[in-house]
Order: C-alpha cells, then structure tokens, then sequence
C-alpha cells in the first residue's frame, strides 16, 4: 500500500508547487522600499515646468504616486480607472511621467483626461530608478510622512484598490 | 515605389545610427566601461530577469547601466553602487544569490535532497541485505553438488 501513497503524495506536493509557481507573476518584484522613506527628488512639474516639485510638498497627506509614460499601452488601458479614482476623490493621484516627451505626455492627457493632481517630469529615468521601478505602469501609495506603505506593479484595478489600498488609506488617514 | 526606396534608405541606416550611439558611450573610457560591464555582469535584468545587466538591450537596463556608470565616475566603489541597487530593487537584482535566511533553501536544499537519497539507498540496500537468507546445504544437496562437480572434472580432462 505504502508503495503507492508514498510516490502519491511526492507527486502532489511536485503538482501544488508547480501550481503555485505557475499562478505567480514573475516580474512583479517585491519592493525593497515598502516602509521605507520616498526616495527624494526635485523635478519639474509637467504642465509648467518653471514650477519644481518635490515630495516634501505632499507631507501631511496620503497620496498615490502613478508611473507612467504616453508610450506604454498598459498605462494607456489603466488610465480610464484613475479618472475613476480621481473622480470619487478617495485619494489623490500625483503622476511621475517616465521617460517621456513633454508634449507627448500633455497630449495622452488631453486626450484621455487627466487623473493627476499634477505630474512630475523623469525625462531621463533617474527618479525612476530611485523608486525601484521595473516597468510602467507602477503605483506607490505614500502616507503623510513621506512614508512608502504599499506598491502595485501593474495597472490598478478596482479590486485591489478595494481589498487593499482603500483600506490602507483609510487607516493612514486616521 | 519612391516610398519603398525611402523605407529601405532607412532600414539601411538605421543599424548605423544605433552603433553609432552604443560605440560613443563606451569609446569615451574604456577602462571605466570595462568596470561597468564588469559589475554589471553580476546584476540582473529586471525586464528579462534571466539576462544579466551587461548582457540585457532593455532600455530599463540600459538606464540602470547609465547609473552605474555615473556612480563610478563620482569615485564611488562597487560595494556603494551594489547596495545603492539593493535598497531599491531588492537582493533579486543581484545575479548571484547571496546566502542569507530567504535563499537557504536554495543554496542547501539540492544537498539537503542528496543526503535525503543516500539515506534512502542506504536502507533500502541494508534492508535487501536482510532479506537474503544464506542456507546451508543440506547433506543430500551436498552429495549432488559434489557428483556434479566430479562429472565437469572428468569432462574436462
């Protein structure tokens, strides 16, 4: 009998494990900076670029920081849900536009709309690299002391802003 | 068929301008790119994680290389820029694992499972050793044994 149930239950574990490991995405790389302060940075601001921005300014305050680029289609689909976002008001929208060309930028906003409180210029990438970032679109939630508390790598969507950056807003804004 | 002979100008340039720009980077220093691709060939690419910085064409890769880069140009040392990545990218970036509590299982479990199966093989041959039962003849078998062995004699001479 135990000729049998031993190779069985190997052949299981081999079966949940490769189960496991196919239902992961590998690309989403656990973030080093969860907990950690927000990179710092003074960048210009998209719209008006003779206004510098930096993070220091949104102290007090919980607020997203969205990734993304006018060239990056997955930004592009992602973009209908933060007006959403913006629209119920339930937590601001700073964007950091990756690599981009100013005008490119302002006209996918013009076009599709604008989410964002206001957008931060990366032209050449270095900030992104400061933020860990691996690929666009990318969302950081930072508490009101400039704290990173959570990142989601990919689009959002309204199930994980429901089961898990609303409630952790809600929890940073008390 | 104007726009055909546009399009192939293009294609026929385009490989030109893209070495022109590589070659420019590495051109200016080349004991400095030889430390960048050096350190670049023990970190990862975070686009196609299983290429290495030096070797990976991802733009992402390319930036990262650009820091690298710049880093060591401000004197920094490769421990600095290794631990700079580290603390934004997470211990993934660095190509070769380093032994610590989450990569245990990695470095030790292939000898973990090696020990696992001479352990096995071990019993399973001291139990088969068990198993075989050594009879003594018995006197009757003996006396066969010994005619047969006595008849191959004659045989053979």
């Amino acid at each position: 009998m135990s000729r049998f149930v031993i190779p069985l239950i190997l052949f299981l574990a081999l079966v949940v494990f490769l189960a496991i490991g196919l239902g992961r995405d590998p690309h989403v790389v656990p973030s080093a900076l969860i907990n950690r302060p927000a990179p710092d940075f003074a960048l210009s601001e998209l719209r008006d670029p003779t206004k510098i921005v930096t993070p220091q300014q949104m102290r007090g305050k919980v607020w997203l920081l969205n990734v993304w680029g006018s060239w990056c289609p997955a930004c592009r689909e992602e973009h209908p849900y933060l007006l959403e976002i913006a629209r119920s008001g339930a937590v601001p929208i700073y964007g950091l536009s990756w690599k981009d060309k100013r005008e490119d930028a302002l006209a996918t906003l013009s076009e599709l709309g604008d989410p964002y409180v206001l957008n931060v210029s990366d032209f050449d990438g270095r900030v992104a690299i400061d933020y860990g970032i691996t690929g666009a679109p990318e969302t950081y939630l930072i508490d009101k002391n400039g704290i990173i508390r959570y990142k989601e790598v990919g689009q959002l969507n309204p199930e994980i802003m429901e089961k898990k950056i609303l409630p952790l807003v809600q929890e940073l804004n008390r | 068929m104007r726009s055909c002979f546009l399009l192939l100008l293009m294609f026929a340039i385009f490989p030109l301008l893209a070495s022109a720009r590589e070659a420019q980077s590495s051109a200016a220093d080349p004991v400095l790119e030889e430390r960048v691709m050096n350190l670049s060939k023990e970190l990862r690419c975070l686009v196609c994680q299983n290429e290495t910085l030096a070797d990976s064409r991802a733009d992402l890769a390319e930036d990262l290389r650009g820091q690298i880069r710049e880093q060591m140009k401000a004197g920094k040392s490769n421990k600095e820029i290794v631990d700079y990545l580290t603390a934004r990218y997470g211990k993934f970036i660095l190509y070769n694992p380093p032994v610590d509590p989450t990569t245990y299982f990695l470095w030790f479990g292939p000898f973990i499972l090696l020990l696992a199966g001479l352990f096995l093989l071990f019993r399973y041959v001291k139990q088969r050793r068990k198993l075989i039962i050594e009879e003594p003849l018995s006197p009757d078998e003996r006396l066969r044994a010994e005619g047969l062995l006595k008849a191959q004699g004659k045989e053979t001479a």
